[in-house]
């Protein structure tokens, strides 16, 4: 009954390619929202996602987010690394600063200042220059798409050598480093500490952030802690801080709700579109199905023959919303507005869960109607 | 010997209040080898008689027996596997699969049964064949005329060797010639030793085919008659 039941749903080409198409329409709509919610939610905790070397972030106690900076006095650096358990504190600098080139183009960037010494906190993958290129005197090293929203019409490593100016000082710039975006879309400035107190204008506190590396064998939450009882100050492990940035913008902004309701609409046109076009597939068959009971199948054979039809719309339709979902991650890979988004393994677990049971609606629907048909309404004209 | 067995059939539609009587205690025998036709106005209940008889429909009162299986004290699933088996139909409306072949459609009982669709297809060819639709046996439905579609019916009717063929006005959507045609192929093909075939119909051009006229009125059999005699009241064309 298994080639009666495909030839049944392939014979009418028009509803199968119906059925197909709200599967797939809906797949695709869910799993492509989700995914850039999360690629968006994830770009919130980036910065703190990218620097892998510290284990503790430490701030002021007012921060809520990784771009809410409240400066604290340098000696908070020193209160930190006496702290028992801590390998290593290292300075960073986060905030924003007018770029000038010498044509005249002004842009505003995010300027991060790592550690003179050890660089903590630097770009990983270079793409133009190296370390080296931050210890020059006045080298200011860009991520690459913030370097294509200064120079949009051209290729940003050509632009490395390129003079210009930061709040009026002149620097220089060193290399081009391939960072993870971050959500709000400044480009990235990377330079020394000492460079970045240069830069920036005068005031009494300047520190963003301290890095702490934790001494092996020690319980970084632990260490956290014992960081906050002794310094007053906050400190959180990175994994804690990156889904604190995250909550922050899950709660404080209208993001989650407009990719919700996205998303809503997404289930239930796919679920409204199957759901009708299944049933009134089922039901034009009906007097079909009445037949094959008269003649001699059971209702689970029926059955079976439903559900085989169902599982094939919703492995098209799945396969389909995919593979347009994947195609579009990957057209889409290379421009600034997208970077680095993609189809994370638990969105095509969870988009299938979601089709799974948009079938088993439709399903439901079309079987009782299916039981209850009476094999003898064949014999009435 | 007799193929059905029916005794004091009564069959009610609808709730207490609205309840409508459509059988009053229907005594009917049908015998193997026989072309029995079950002949009527339209509502004097022959279709739902039809119906019980083939066991797709469970009457209010009575027993039925099929083939020595009482079939008003089966359970549903005993039912179905004895119509798969034992009884072939033929409906007014044929009720072919519109996207299975000719073959496909006529290898429908055997499929059911469990035989692989492939297999069943090339037993139902042979069937095709006899009833002179082997050149038509890989269309669809919609490539058939009307007679060539109840020609497919025949052949999906008689495909397992059935004991029982019951037909349903199997000449009412054909014209007389074609209608014609099909009585003989019913006659030859699904009549035989050892098979009953019970056809209800109001289509007088057809009463000569039967061996055995019943004729029925509001819900009784109000005639009986054998070879070529028609009951009291019937004419044929």
């Amino acid at each position: 009954m298994r080639s009666v039941a495909l030839k049944m749903l392939l014979g009418d080409s028009a509803k199968y390619l119906a059925l197909v198409f709200g599967v797939a329409f809906a797949t695709l709509l869910m799993s492509q929202q989700v995914s850039i919610f999360i690629g968006l939610m994830t770009r919130t905790a980036n910065q703190v996602l990218d620097i892998r070397e510290a284990d503790i972030w430490v701030m002021d106690t007012r921060v809520r987010y990784v771009d809410e900076v409240e400066p604290m006095p340098d000696a908070a650096l020193g209160r930190v690394r006496s702290v028992e358990g801590v390998e290593w504190a290292a300075p960073l600098y986060k905030g924003l600063a007018i770029f000038r080139t010498q044509d005249g183009l002004i842009n505003q960037v995010s300027l991060v200042g790592i550690d003179d010494e050890t660089l903590v906190g630097a770009p990983r993958e270079w793409l133009a220059g190296d370390l080296e290129a931050l210890r020059r005197p006045g080298g200011i090293v860009f991520d690459k798409e913030g370097a294509s929203l200064i120079w949009p019409d051209a290729d940003p490593l050509t632009k490395v050598g390129t003079e210009a100016e930061i709040n009026d000082r002149r620097v220089v710039v060193t290399g081009i480093a391939d960072a993870s975006p971050p959500f709000i879309t400044f480009p990235i400035a990377y330079v020394r500490y000492s460079e970045a107190m240069a830069l920036t204008p005068p005031q009494r506190n300047k520190l963003s952030f301290v890095l702490v590396r934790a001494k092996d064998g020690q319980d970084a939450k632990a260490l956290a802690e014992r960081i906050s009882a002794q310094t007053g100050l906050q400190a959180l492990t990175w994994d804690s801080f990156a889904w604190r940035s995250v909550q922050y913008y899950l709660t404080r902004t209208g993001i989650p709700v407009n990719f919700g309701i996205t998303v809503m609409l997404g289930f239930v046109v796919g679920a409204a579109v199957t759901a009708q076009t299944f049933y009134l597939f089922v039901i034009e068959n009906l007097r079909q199905f009445g037949a094959l009971k008269a003649i001699g199948a059971t209702n689970g054979q029926i059955t079976g023959m439903v559900l085989l039809q169902a599982a094939v719309v919703g492995l098209m339709g799945y396969g389909l919303g995919m593979g347009g979902a994947a195609l579009f991650f990957t057209l889409v890979r290379g421009g600034a507005a997208l970077e680095d988004f993609y189809l994370p393994w638990q969105v095509l677990v969870g988009t299938g869960v979601v089709v799974f049971l948009i079938i088993l609606i439709s399903v439901l629907g079309s079987l009782t109607k299916v039981f209850r048909v009476d094999p003898a309404i064949v014999f009435r004209g | 010997m007799s193929a059905v067995i029916a005794r004091e059939i009564d069959m009610a539609f609808g709730s207490n209040g609205l309840k409508t009587q459509v059988l009053f205690d229907v005594d009917l025998e049908v015998a193997s080898g026989e072309l029995t036709m079950l002949v009527g106005p339209s509502g004097c209940g022959k279709t739902t008689l039809l119906s019980i008889l083939s066991g797709t429909l469970k009457p209010t009162g009575g027993e039925v027996e099929v083939m020595g299986n009482v079939i008003t004290r089966m359970k549903d699933s005993e039912k179905v596997i004895l119509r798969r088996r034992r009884i072939g139909f033929i409906f007014q409306q044929y009720n072919l699969l519109p996207a299975l072949t000719a073959a496909e459609n006529a290898a429908m009982a055997l499929v059911a049964d469990g035989m692989p669709l492939k297999v069943a297809a090339e037993k139902a060819r042979v069937v095709l064949e006899t009833l002179g639709m082997g050149p038509h046996a890989d269309k669809l439905p919609r490539q058939l005329s009307g007679g060539q579609q109840q020609r497919v019916a025949i052949a999906r009717a008689i495909v397992h060797e059935p004991d029982l063929v019951v037909c349903d006005e199997p000449t009412a959507a054909l014209d007389a010639e074609t209608g014609r045609q099909v009585m003989e192929l019913l006659k030859d093909a699904a009549g035989g030793p050892g098979r009953a075939v019970l056809v209800v119909t109001h289509d007088n051009r057809i009463y000569r085919y039967a061996d055995r006229i019943v004729a029925m009125e509001d819900g009784r059999i109000v005639g009986d008659s054998r070879l070529g005699t028609l009951p009291e009241g019937l004419h044929a064309h």
